[in-house]
């Protein structure tokens, strides 16, 4: 016969009651895994709800990722072509290039030259029998002034543009920056679309987690009510369902990351084809290590926090009534 | 080990439903409850195992004073106190074996640890081969063997039971009767309810009789 125990017990030391407390935790998250895998399909609904949520952010900072290193590239590209007169010979162009060159503002100049001009445009492809009917290069000498960093200021850049009209050799100066800075804008658009959307799917992903804790305790009702006859601190029972949350969260982020993931690969396709036409390559950049690392601890922390406030709504803890 | 002195319990929608219960049950001793339907049994083993708070008065159970027992240590005083109930409340998705070791995991007890005090407490109510079924795959007196080691397993000083042999034939009833009594022999403090009359009589212990909320009756046993 057993007998009741004596309350004085032997306190475990320091380290080993750490590593209790570890082990239970291991063995309680697994435990909650198991159980979120013992439900696969409601389980993959909630993990993929959430997942899209957290895809859609993620694809729109992608993007706009994307397009500002598409626009760093074109900022290495002229600032300002000046296109000179159609008169104005190769030989004449040089020693202007040279004169420019001189220039405080101007940090590189580049010629382009009729045939190489033309050269390009017929590597762009599509106009070949037109150019065919040309006896004539039609294509005038372009000039290819990038500023230096200090004088790229839009005043200042058109306070440049001005100057290079006033030379003889002059037909016209196109400033790329004006469209450029809209792009900037645009940039800075999706942006702020990207923490609004974030903020406004994030809450969605713990409203879904929130639902899911909620309806689990009501599931479990009677298991939790047994547990707190038989002494489980809240804790305890509080423990499993916050764990299931982290897991939906953890879950939900790699679904995101693997949405984002295909979506560009599908995408690099047709990405390649439209920048070949513009005679360049354009890898599609992912999420990063760091941005996944954001996404998968963004995820775990929504999943936690949907489970707490669920959990602290639903579950009063050891309490009489 | 339990005391209780001028306690109420009252329900807002019901009235009073103990009034001025005071009493005491020293270490070691068995003791059954008896009054009619109504009386407040069921409600003074709650306020025992703190599943309710009294109204007014002090008990004390096991050194702990539970009106001024703060919340968070309810677990903690309810690991002390192990409860039987006439409808078992087993959890019927689970096996017999992880029923009775629920309270032992709670308190984040080792595996092996727990294996081995589920098969000391089953093999003590006679279901040590049972331990792979679920409780719908019992007999009533089975299952209520069943709540009997899952309240017995953690080892408690204290153990309360509700008319634990309400649906159980005579026979069946006299068994745990027996059972309790064991329990009694290493030092347990017992508070039985229950309406079985006949065999409270056949078993001369300490009797405490409600009616209508008051303590009529405490006879001695021998
Ligand atoms: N949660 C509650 N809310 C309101 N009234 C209650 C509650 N619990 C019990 N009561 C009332 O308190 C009185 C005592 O109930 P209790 O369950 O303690 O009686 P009992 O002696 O166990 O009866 P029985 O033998 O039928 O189990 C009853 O009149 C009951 O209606
Ligand atoms: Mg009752």
């Amino acid at each position: 016969m057993l007998k009741p125990h004596s309350r004085r017990r032997r306190l475990p030391k320091l380290a080993e009651q750490f590593q209790i407390w570890l082990m239970q935790h291991v063995q309680n998250a697994l435990a909650t895994l198991g159980r979120l895998f013992d439900t696969p399909v409601p389980t993959g609904m909630t993990v993929a709800v959430i997942g899209i949520s957290l895809a859609f952010p993620a694809a729109l900072y992608v993007l706009a990722d994307n397009l500002r290193t598409m626009a760093g590239s074109w900022d290495q590209t002229a600032a300002i072509s000046l296109f000179l007169r159609y008169d104005i010979t190769d030989a004449a162009a040089t020693p202007l290039a040279e004169q420019l060159r001189k220039w405080p503002e101007i940090a590189r100049v580049d010629i382009i030259s009729r045939d190489s001009a033309l050269n390009e445009f017929r590597a762009l492809g599509g106009f070949e029998e037109a150019l065919e009917q040309l006896k004539n290069n039609p294509l005038p000498i372009v000039v290819a002034i990038y500023p230096h960093a200090a004088f790229a200021a839009p005043a200042q850049l058109e306070t440049l543009q001005n100057k290079l009209l006033r030379l003889q050799e002059a037909d016209f100066a196109r400033m790329d920056t004006v469209w450029l800075q809209r792009f900037q804008a645009i940039l800075d658009l999706i942006q702020t679309g990207v923490v609004l959307l974030g903020g406004l799917l994030g809450m969605g992903v713990l409203l879904i987690v929130g639902n899911t804790i909620r309806l689990e305790i009501l599931n479990r009702r009677i298991e939790i009510e047994i547990m707190e006859l038989v002494g489980a601190t809240s804790a305890f029972i509080r423990r499993p369902f916050l764990y299931a949350g982290a897991w939906y969260g953890l879950l939900g982020g790699l679904t995101a990351w693997l949405l984002v993931t295909l979506a560009l690969i599908l995408l690099q396709g047709s990405v390649s084809r439209l920048a070949s036409l513009y005679r360049s390559e354009f890898p599609l950049a992912g999420l990063g290590i760091s941005e996944t690392l954001i996404v998968l601890s963004g995820s775990i922390a929504l999943g936690l926090i949907g489970s707490w406030i669920a959990v602290e709504r639903h579950l009063h803890g050891t309490e009489p009534n | 080990m339990i005391q209780f002195e001028h306690v109420f319990k009252r329900y807002p929608e019901r009235g009073e439903a103990l009034t001025n219960i005071s009493f005491e049950m020293k270490v070691g001793e068995m003791a059954f409850l008896t009054g009619p339907s109504g009386a407040g049994k069921s409600t003074l083993l709650r306020l025992i195992g703190l599943l309710e708070r009294p109204t007014r008065g002090d008990i004390v159970v096991n050194g702990r004073n539970l009106a001024t027992l703060p919340r968070d240590r309810i677990p903690y005083h309810r690991r002390d106190v192990g409860m039987i109930f006439q409808d078992h409340r087993l959890l019927p998705d689970r096996s017999v074996f992880d029923n009775v070791a629920l309270p032992l995991v709670v308190t984040g007890l080792g595996h092996k640890e727990v294996g081995r005090r589920v098969r000391a407490a089953l093999d003590q109510v006679g279901l040590l081969k049972r331990e792979r079924a679920v409780p719908v795959a019992l007999s009533g007196g089975e299952q209520q063997r069943v709540g009997i080691a899952r309240a017995v397993v953690g080892r408690p000083p204290v153990l309360l039971a509700d008319e634990p042999t309400g649906n159980l034939d005579p026979e069946l009833s006299k068994e745990i009767f027996q059972l309790f009594e064991r329990f009694q022999y290493v030092g347990v403090t017992l508070l039985i309810a229950t309406h079985d009359l006949a065999l409270v009589r056949s078993m001369h212990y300490r009797t405490f009789s409600l009616g209508e909320g008051r303590l009529v009756n405490d006879t001695r046993g021998w």
